[in-house]
């Protein structure tokens, strides 16, 4: 099983990485650019199990490592579909 | 009475730490490996030093906040051993929630090396009583990583119980409030982003790092 | 040439790999049949350019390469000097021009990366980096990215293995708009009784690999032999190497902490070209041969041919034989550190190098002649026409003093690197005594030994002035080495010794072969004039796009010792009231002048002449005067002459100079003049004539030429500007070029 953790910084954390690359997008012309934020995908390659048992451990993982949750928000997709 | 310093893979402020400590407590520390699982009985003082730990990869300081010898320092500390991270040690004892806040990335994006001025915020803790209050100090800073950041609540929090220690009279990475260094609730861990093991001797350029470990060695 | 019908290896395909029609015949003669893939890729790399010096070795072999300081010259991973009481210091300058253009950051990263290989590699812990860096000029569209680009890259990688960066100089000129320069020096710090070498020893001695996997970065010559590969090859194939500074640290913890016992007999880094050239040349200098299994080396990515592996240059890699019975220590240290580590071959006593991967000989060739039949060209070489001598009266004078002072404070080669060096860390290890921030003539770097801090340093500087080597390689070769030279002294140090770092265009064209030529003349003339030998270097050719050549920049990186901290110099202690004494003589030359580009937008004229007999005179008085106490504040004069020198120590001292023309030439000969071999220091009224009676008495021209106090800049019949509007227009130029510059994300 697959699973995809997308971090992003939390609504209301100033974010300069996507301030400076919408500056950017703007100074190239893309003038339709009013924001952006970034952030990383970490994605697992796990042993497949129960849905929800993987999805608490994931959680987990994010919790305790992938993101610090005082600046930074997670999202966990599953891919059951085997490589 | 001894003294240590963590060591991580890629630690790279972990001798000049000696050599301060050295130079205060006249015995050299001990140096303590990352992947120790406690900290000897008899350290009485502990540096987490700058560097990159593990690469700071993920996040700088993450995956050294978990690891095994932080995580003793962390009961340790709980029970009162004084610590104190300089810059990438900073961001560790925040990754592992022995500080409050987090060192977002510096708000122009770019590494930032040069002389700060600090005002001394608290000057009464045991890390800085033996400086001058009303004396700004110069301690350089070396950093990517050094926007202090807390929500507005925490931040109300550590202002208000004093554990905001230094502040930068001008400000080089966009921290709130301009914090280069805070202490937690007890006062006995000391995180802060400028290196005082880099004004210790006068080829430096100033010395005015060394009262901090004056202070804190003189208080054990 | 009988060449059976189906044969593998087409023409194109030699073509491809860069091999003539004649040095391929002899690839044939020594083979005896003709090569494979892999062979002939080997062959190539080994007769590159960058691995043969084909066009410049038989130049490069004139060069003073030895004093009583130096235990290594070239030919090692780096040179190596004694700096007394079982120290040594290791250091090299190496290129990476071509990748940093085309990846700032990565291609910088991994110049930083590769050159503290060939210094830890010889058993020194990297103690101090420095760069030199020619960017295109200010306004081409890709100037302000490949700059910030750059200097993140060599910030990202020394910052995180925790070696200072200290110093370094950087150009702007039109002439590298198609090619920058990123030539990046590493100083390290040895014992003399354990030095390493990469002259593999003995028989059946286990050879190590060790660092990171080994992957399909790039291989070159890839276009070719399509037929190897499958449909998605390119994405297979970056060009690109990424540095990982963490792993680096890594190793060098691993390699010192191994060093320490007797387990390594040799030891080379894998750089260009990887495993070919380090395995071929720690073969080639032990008289041995080699015989790897290809299936043990540590393998990133899976289905690598030997093809592959042989011409991969991942990073971060190094290859040592051990010393048998000592393979159990050497694991157990790499794997304390956490890096892949495997035996994967031993040393024979046949002279060849025998491959062998999936249970086939892969590969089965000669050693020797790969070294000793490698091309060795004398390439025609054209001199430089030397161009006319351009007169003071012949050179308009401004209209304005102030302003002319301005332009040329804020002449891209001039205003402040704040921008640059604020984003590398100086301070790191807590031994730099003095670095960029200082504006000083040389960065200086405490020697910290096994017991603690000592009370020597040592002074390391990078120079080179192209726009008087392309006017006259010559002079300009004179002028590089005789420049770091005074750079060293002015801090007080003794000079010891130089690497350097030779960048210029195609050589199979006779100009640049004449350029090159020239400044090799030149910079040697210079070095033996001072006993100041070149340890180890570099060479960089073909840096031209469309038939356009970059300037020729033979970069000199200089090293000398301060015996004593206490008597270390800087330009930053001049006081108020203190005389300004000009050593060294003046006859107001402008022609290749920042003077003449900066106002007039000429750059035409003879260079000035350097006199190398009064360079070691007037350096040998100044240093000596160092030594006595007898002077507060030094600096050298170089680009923008006495106006610059006064301006950037009055910069460092915070405090204003007032200067005078005791001379007969027109003031802006006087003032912007940049004639050779001169000091400008600062002193108290006492020393003044002690000073000045001394000098007579030497023959070393010595004059006051003003006085250090107030908050101006003034000069009699000149300018006078206030110390801090002008301090803030030098500062402010960089962050003006660079304000909205798009950032690496």
């Amino acid at each position: 099983m697959i699973a995809r953790v997308y971090v992003g910084l939390k609504p209301g954390v100033l974010d300069p990485q996507g301030r400076t690359i919408a500056a950017s997008l703007n100074d190239l012309g893309f003038d339709e650019v009013q924001d952006v934020t970034q952030g990383k995908i970490i994605e697992l390659k796990l042993a497949s199990g129960e849905r929800d048992t993987v999805e608490a451990r994931v959680k987990e993982m994010c919790e305790r490592l992938l993101a610090n949750t005082v600046i930074e928000s997670y999202r966990i997709e599953l891919d059951e579909e085997e490589e | 009475m001894s003294t240590a310093v963590i060591v991580f893979p890629a630690s790279n402020c972990d001798r000049d730490a000696a050599v301060a400590l050295e130079k205060v407590t006249g015995k050299p520390p001990r140096m303590v490996w990352h992947k120790d699982t406690s900290i000897p009985d008899d350290v009485r003082f502990v540096v987490v030093p700058g560097g990159f730990s593990y690469g700071d990869y993920l996040r700088s300081g993450a995956i050294a906040a978990n690891s095994p010898v932080i995580r003793d320092l962390k009961d340790k500390s709980e029970a009162g051993l004084p610590v104190l991270g300089i810059c990438n040690g900073f961001q560790i004892l925040t990754e592992a929630g022995m500080l409050p806040g987090a060192l977002m990335r510096n708000a122009n994006q770019k590494f930032v090396c040069r002389i700060s001025r600090l005002r001394l915020a608290n000057a009464k803790t045991r890390f800085t009583s033996q400086y001058d209050a009303k004396h700004e100090i110069d301690v350089p800073v070396a950093h990517h990583d050094g926007n202090y950041f807390a929500d507005d609540e925490t931040l109300r929090r550590i202002e208000g119980g004093g554990q905001v220690v230094f502040r930068y009279s001008e400000n080089p990475n966009g921290s709130r409030n301009d914090i280069a260094g805070i202490v937690n609730a007890s006062g006995n861990v000391l995180g802060m982003m400028p290196h005082p093991e880099r004004a210790v001797d006068t080829v430096h350029g100033g010395t005015d790092g060394i009262t901090l470990f004056k202070s804190i060695v003189g208080s054990l | 040439m009988a060449r059976k019908k189906k044969s593998e290896i087409t023409p194109e395909i030699v073509a491809e790999h860069g091999l003539s029609e004649d040095e391929y015949a002899i690839v044939l003669d020594r083979l005896g049949r003709e090569p494979n893939l892999t062979e002939l890729g080997i062959f190539s790399v080994m007769w590159s350019e960058h691995c043969s010096y084909k066009s410049s070795r038989r130049h490069l072999g004139k060069f003073l390469t030895t004093s009583d300081r130096v235990i290594q010259g070239p030919g090692e991973n780096a040179g190596v000097i004694d700096i007394d009481d079982g120290d040594a210091i290791v250091f090299k300058m190496e290129s990476h021009n071509h990748p940093s253009f085309i990846e700032p950051y990565q291609g910088a990263a991994t110049g930083v990366g590769g050159i503290m290989r060939d210094v830890f590699t010889m058993g020194a812990r990297p103690i101090a980096l420095m760069n030199a860096l020619r960017f295109g000029e200010p306004g081409h569209p890709k100037t302000k990215a490949l700059v910030s680009g750059v200097v993140a890259g060599i910030g990202g990688y020394g910052n995180c293995v925790g070696v200072p960066t200290v110093g370094g100089e950087t150009n702007f000129h039109p002439g590298y708009n198609g090619n920058i320069l990123v030539n990046a020096m590493c100083v390290g710090l040895a014992r003399t009784d354990n030095v390493f070498y990469s002259a593999a020893k003995g028989v059946g001695n286990p050879i190590f690999y060790v660092g990171s996997k080994t992957g399909r970065d790039g291989i070159h010559g890839a276009t070719m032999a399509s037929a190897e590969f499958d449909d998605d090859s390119e994405e297979k194939r970056p060009t690109v190497q990424v540095g990982d500074p963490f792993t680096e640290k890594l190793l060098i913890e691993a390699c010192l902490e191994l060093m320490a016992t007797d387990a390594i007999i040799a030891i080379q880094d894998m750089g260009a070209a990887g495993l070919t050239s380090s395995s071929i040349e720690m073969a080639d200098k032990g008289g041995v041969g080699i015989a790897l299994n290809l299936d043990k080396v540590p393998q990133r990515e899976t289905g690598m041919s030997a093809y592959e592996m042989m011409l991969s240059e991942s990073q971060e890699r190094m290859l040592m034989v051990i010393q048998p019975g000592k393979e159990k220590l050497a694991f157990q240290v790499f794997e304390k550190w956490e890096l892949d580590v495997a035996e994967i071959g031993t040393t024979t006593d046949t002279g060849r190098l025998v491959l062998t991967h999936k249970r086939k000989t892969v590969c089965d060739i000669p050693i020797a002649p790969l070294a000793d039949d490698a091309p060795n060209y004398d390439r025609p070489h054209e001199p430089t026409a030397p161009r006319e001598i351009l007169k003071p009266d012949e050179v308009d004078e401004p209209a304005d003093y102030n302003d002319a002072l301005i332009q040329v404070m804020t002449d891209p080669d001039m205003a402040s690197k704040r921008w640059i060096w604020e984003q590398y860390d100086r301070h790191v290890m807590a031994d730099t005594v003095d670095s960029s921030q200082s504006g000083g003539d040389a960065a200086i770097v405490r020697i910290h030994g096994p017991d603690g801090p000592t009370d020597k340093a040592v002074a390391i500087t990078t120079d080179c002035t192209p726009r008087y080597c392309y006017a006259d390689p010559v002079q300009g070769g004179r002028q590089a080495v005789a420049e770091s030279w005074r750079n060293l002294t002015c801090v007080g140090a003794n000079p010891v010794a130089i690497t350097d770092c030779l960048n210029f265009g195609n050589p199979e064209r006779s100009e640049i072969m004449g350029q090159f030529v020239g400044c090799i003349e030149g910079m040697n003339e210079a070095c033996r004039a001072f006993d100041y030998p070149v340890v180890s270097g570099n060479v960089s050719l073909y840096n031209e796009t469309n038939g356009v050549a970059i300037p020729p920049t033979p970069a000199v990186g200089g090293v000398g010792l301060i015996p004593d901290l206490t008597l270390v110099q800087s330009l930053g202690g001049a006081r108020p009231g203190d005389t300004l004494i000009l050593i060294g003589a003046t006859e107001g030359w402008l022609g290749s002048s920042i003077f003449l580009r900066a106002l007039q937008n000429r750059e035409d004229g003879a260079p000035p002449p350097v006199d190398l007999q009064a360079e070691r005179h007037n350096g040998d008085y100044v240093r000596k005067l160092i030594r006595n106490r007898r002077v507060r504040a030094v600096h050298d004069l170089s680009d923008g002459g006495l106006a610059a020198a006064a301006c950037e120590m009055a910069f460092a001292s915070g405090i204003g100079m007032e200067l005078i023309n005791p001379s007969e030439l027109p003031a802006h000969a006087w003032y912007f003049g940049e004639d050779q071999a001169r000091y400008l220091i600062s002193t108290d009224g006492n020393s003044v004539n002690p000073i000045l009676t001394t000098a007579d008495g030497l023959g070393v021209p010595a004059m006051i030429v003003g006085k250090a106090g107030g908050t101006r800049l003034k000069a009699k019949g000149a300018f006078d500007v206030s110390l801090d509007g002008l301090r803030g227009r030098w500062e402010q130029w960089m962050p003006e070029l660079m304000s909205g510059a798009t950032e690496t994300v």
